[in-house]
């Protein structure tokens, strides 16, 4: 019951929205998602309590009785770790909205808000045919949003993403119909499938399937090419949604419904995916250093991140698969708040280009330390959050094969490299010519980077919550996918 | 079968509309009538009967699709009121309604059929009602063009399909589907080479009729020289009708000589997928592009006719309904700027968003429901057809259909991209009060299709 009223708040924000007009449509937005993460954490004292959770967290429901089809939510560790962080990152990116102008506001905020109601629908859903409608349903709005509000090229790079992605998606879409008729128990649901295995010949092709469709999501090597373009041209909103929460999508099914459902498969091809995420975080990391646009370098500093967390998934023991799911999260709020900064810096200057900025620092010195503090956040410096997650992914991925490790590895001293490359060039030295009146934050954008500078220091030096609420869905993960 | 009586009466009652001059209140009748049979309609549900010595029977079947092919003619019949404006119409106005509803009485057949002859009949009403209604624009040289080639095309065909009931009738003596069905389960392992003969030629006479590669090539010149109202009739309600016939006719009579026919009906499935979606890209008439789409979609429909067993028949239904509903969208949609800009093409609906934004949003609701996307029925209706097929072993045909469904998507995107990306022409759109209340009332029913399947899928 509970699990659907989180589900619904963001749909029903989205239709009202659509009725109201300037300035209170980002207010209205903005308090529908505080609530919505009051909601969450009550809904966390409410998990902690075991007993009570199983019949206030999950709904089943029969929904189409041929094909079996139940509509069944529910929430364990990692569901509620994915919509913490999504409920978390949604009021911050309508904060940041905030002080923009903005045509048409009232349709952005209610497809934004309509991508909220899908993104926490994959997240909850343990029914294989509603998750696949929830994945499908999150495309839409964000391809409207992009196609709408975008910068350069929109309708070619947007078609590009729009059509990659479903490609994928219905590679998936074959991959679920062939489970359901394939195995003994005649359901999507996850947990008749992670019990019920087809048999290992077949799920050689089946992990294609799904494996393809995540791919390209998340993305890996060789099916990223449509992401740097997207996360350019996207308005900066729908880039800190696209890639704070919407890849999470892809990394989350790789553990919600790969690994536990073609263990077999994954365990034969395990090396072929390791070795594809990382080539992935050193190409993508040697690309970044030598980008100059600034939201492609962030663009491909994400790839090289979340190859990183695949590869450790893929290693198959605990520590990569608990550094997964907490990299997943730091991941979330370092990267929204980087595509920030990299808006607030494009908005006031207008242009990309790290070699036409320079000393930004001496005009908005407060910006400079949110900035570096999260800069040093994505570098994963030892007390920052995503170094707790990059450290036990390496590990794990060392448990698995020590080169494969090291160069993965590898990923933190290019991350530096490109990282420092461009703080360096864009808030360090003297005053370049193109940088002439350079405002200070505004309360809103403040707001938002102490937000996140806030977090990461936090989840940096405290991530025993985290660790404690992924634990118990991690080890039945390992169990069940850990193949011999 | 009072629903087949009723609705030649009221084809009656058109024609008597020209003698005793009620033509101006001639449509809201013939919209109050089909109402009124559709719910009488629903009274034959779970009665199953048959009438005329065997001619015809009442099943849920038969219930379903009558009431769905009711239901389309009834939307046909709303939009005709805006769309048959010039003098030339309004001489004629009587005879079109007629025609039309003896379309339906065609379909009606088509769908309650117990014996090839009213097989035969009901085909033959429903085209060559069409055909005259193809070519009803007499001054268009396209509309000629169109009625011309599908009536020697259709002709043709149906000599096939006499050709093979002839055939079948020389081997088993009879004419009752019940009676051939008996005769086929009799000599399952032995058949008569003249009933596979037959049985092909009937099977290519109904892959014509639904326009299924390698016979589909009347349909793009056709779609496209029609008159739109007429198209968008083509394209839902015969192509629905001719494949509950054609389901209806494998299931009864041929099921276990299928594996002669497999082959066959595989390789022209795989073709009508790839042709329809692969020469639908490189359109730029919004007509033939509905054309070829619709190609494309007889294609996935095909699936349900192969695999034959399980619930493939609630699958054709339910893939059928969603279909429907958001292809009268889509023409209702696109009469409208069709009217307004005189032009057919695709850069017609440039700018429309911005124009008039919520009808480019009810025509992005109906491309992404023919493309299949969810929460819109066309989604459910694409899974429930693999999901059909799949049970019944044939991965390999549903994968080929999940590869076209990835191509199908860029030619529907081209349409969205071009209402919201491209800078608006100048005229203006302003749809009927007719017209928008079907494009609501479409759209809507697309979505609860798509969000409450259920109830569609345990129907038949």
């Amino acid at each position: 019951m509970l699990t659907l009223i989180l589900l619904l708040i963001p749909l029903v924000a989205s239709l009202l929205v659509l009725f109201l007009k300037g300035e209170s449509v980002k207010w209205f937005s903005f308090f529908a998602s505080i609530f919505q993460l009051i909601f969450t954490f009550y809904v966390y004292s409410v998990f902690q309590n075991k007993e009570a959770a199983k019949s206030l967290l999950a709904i089943n429901i029969d929904w189409i009785t041929s094909p079996k089809i139940n509509f069944n939510i529910a929430l364990d560790g990692m569901s509620l770790l994915m919509v913490f962080l999504t409920n978390l990152l949604m009021p911050l990116i309508v904060l940041a909205g905030l002080n923009r102008k903005q045509e048409r506001s009232h349709i952005f905020y209610s497809l934004m808000l309509l991508m909220h109601f899908a993104l926490i629908g994959v997240f909850v859903s343990f029914d294989g045919f509603l998750y696949y409608i929830f994945w499908e349903l999150a495309l839409i709005p964000i391809y409207f949003i992009s196609l709408n509000w975008g910068g350069v090229n929109r309708s070619t790079v947007t078609l590009k993403f729009f059509i990659y992605t479903l490609a994928g998606s219905l590679l998936m879409l074959f991959g679920f119909l062939f489970l359901y008729w394939n195995t003994n128990s005649h359901s999507l649901s996850w947990f008749d499938l992670t019990v019920n295995h087809i048999c290992s010949c077949k799920q050689g092709f089946i992990f294609w399937m799904f494996f393809i469709a995540y791919a390209i999501k998340i993305p890996l090597i060789p099916f990223h090419t449509w992401q740097p373009d997207t996360y350019s041209t996207a308005p900066s909103q729908g880039t800190m949604l696209l890639s704070g929460i919407m890849l999470k999508m892809g990394l989350y099914s790789l553990l919600r419904w790969l690994l536990p459902i073609i263990p077999n498969g994954v365990a034969e091809y395990t090396p072929i995916a390791i070795a594809l995420c990382v080539i992935g975080v050193v190409y993508a990391s040697v690309i970044a250093i030598m980008q100059n646009d600034l939201k492609k370098l962030f663009a491909y500093s994400s790839i090289a991140h979340v190859g990183l967390i695949a590869a450790g998934i893929f290693a198959l023991n605990m520590q990569g698969i608990q550094g997964g799911l907490v990299q997943m999260l730091a991941h979330g709020i370092n990267v929204v708040g980087v595509f920030y900064c990299a808006d607030i810096i494009i908005n006031r200057t207008g242009n990309s280009n790290i070699n036409t900025l320079g000393g930004i620092r001496l005009l908005a010195p407060r910006f400079a330390t949110y900035f570096i503090i999260i800069v040093l956040g994505s570098v994963a410096l030892p007390l920052t959050n995503s170094f707790i997650g990059e450290f036990m992914l390496l590990f794990g991925l060392f448990e698995y094969n020590s080169w494969a490790a090291i160069l993965a590895g590898l990923t933190v001293i290019l991350g530096a490299v490109y990282m420092l490359r461009m703080y360096q060039k864009v808030m360090l030295g003297d005053l370049n010519e193109n940088v002439t009146i350079f405002e200070d934050l505004k309360w809103n954008e403040e707001l938002v980077l102490a937000t996140i500078a806030i977090l990461i220091f936090v989840f940096g030096i405290f991530p025993k919550p985290i660790l404690e609420l992924v634990e118990p869905i991690a080890t039945e993960i390992f169990k069940i996918s850990f193949v011999k | 079968m009072n629903t087949l009586i009723y609705t030649a009466c009221l084809g009656l009652l058109c024609l008597l509309a020209e003698i005793f001059n009620f033509r101006k209140y001639l449509i809201p009748i013939v919209v109050l009538g089909l109402a009124v049979i559709f719910s009488l309609n629903l009274q034959t549900w779970n009665h199953p009967e048959t009438h005329f010595n065997g001619m015809l029977t009442d099943s849920n079947f038969s219930t379903a699709f009558s009431g769905l092919a009711i239901f389309i003619m009834l939307i046909i019949i709303i939009l005709s009121g805006d769309f048959y404006t010039t003098s030339d119409d309004d001489k004629h106005i009587t005879d079109y309604m007629a025609i039309l509803v003896f379309t339906l009485c065609g379909a009606l057949m088509m769908f309650s059929f117990a014996n090839m002859s009213m097989l035969f009949l009901g085909i033959e009403t429903l085209s060559i009602s069409l055909y005259v209604m193809a070519g009803s624009r007499r001054f268009e040289v396209k509309s000629n063009e169109a009625g011309f080639k599908y009536f020697l095309m259709g002709s043709f065909a149906s000599a096939f399909l006499l050709f093979g009931i002839a055939l079948i009738f020389g081997v088993t003596g009879t004419f009752s589907i019940d009676g051939i069905g008996v005769y086929m389960r009799n000599h399952a392992d032995h058949l008569d080479p003249l009933f596979i003969v037959g049985m092909l030629l009937m099977i290519f006479a109904m892959l014509f009729k639904v326009s299924a590669a390698p016979f589909h090539f009347w349909a793009p010149d056709v779609y496209e020289g029609a008159p739109s109202l007429i198209t968008a009739l083509m394209s839902t309600l015969v192509k629905i009708a001719a494949f509950a016939a054609f389901y209806k006719l494998l299931s009864v009579c041929f099921v276990f000589a299928m594996g002669k026919a497999e082959i066959i009906l595989t390789v022209s499935c795989a073709a009508t997928l790839l042709i329809g979606n692969l020469i639908a890209l490189t359109q730029d008439n919004f007509k033939r592009l509905l054309a070829y789409s619709g190609i494309s979609h007889a294609g996935y429909m095909m699936l349900a006719i192969i695999s034959l067993q399980g619930s493939t028949d609630s699958a054709l239904f339910l893939y059928s309904a969603g279909y429907a509903v958001a292809s009268l969208a889509a023409f209702a949609i696109a009469i409208t700027v069709f009217k307004s800009t005189e032009t057919e093409s695709i850069s017609g609906f440039n700018g429309l968003a911005k124009k008039n934004p919520l009808l480019a949003a009810g025509l992005t609701m109906a491309m992404l429901s023919l493309a299949g996307i969810p929460p819109f029925a066309g989604f459910f209706g694409k899974y429930f057809i693999f999901s059909e097929a799949m049970r019944n072993g044939y991965e390999n045909l549903v994968f080929l259909a999940i590869i076209s469904s990835i191509i199908g998507v860029f030619y529907y995107m081209k349409v969205i991209v071009a209402m919201y990306s491209k800078p608006a022409n100048k005229f203006e759109v302003k749809p009927t009060f007719a017209y928008q209340l079907v494009i609501i009332v479409c759209l809507l029913l697309s979505l609860f299709i798509g969000i409450f399947p259920g109830l569609f899928t345990k129907l038949l």
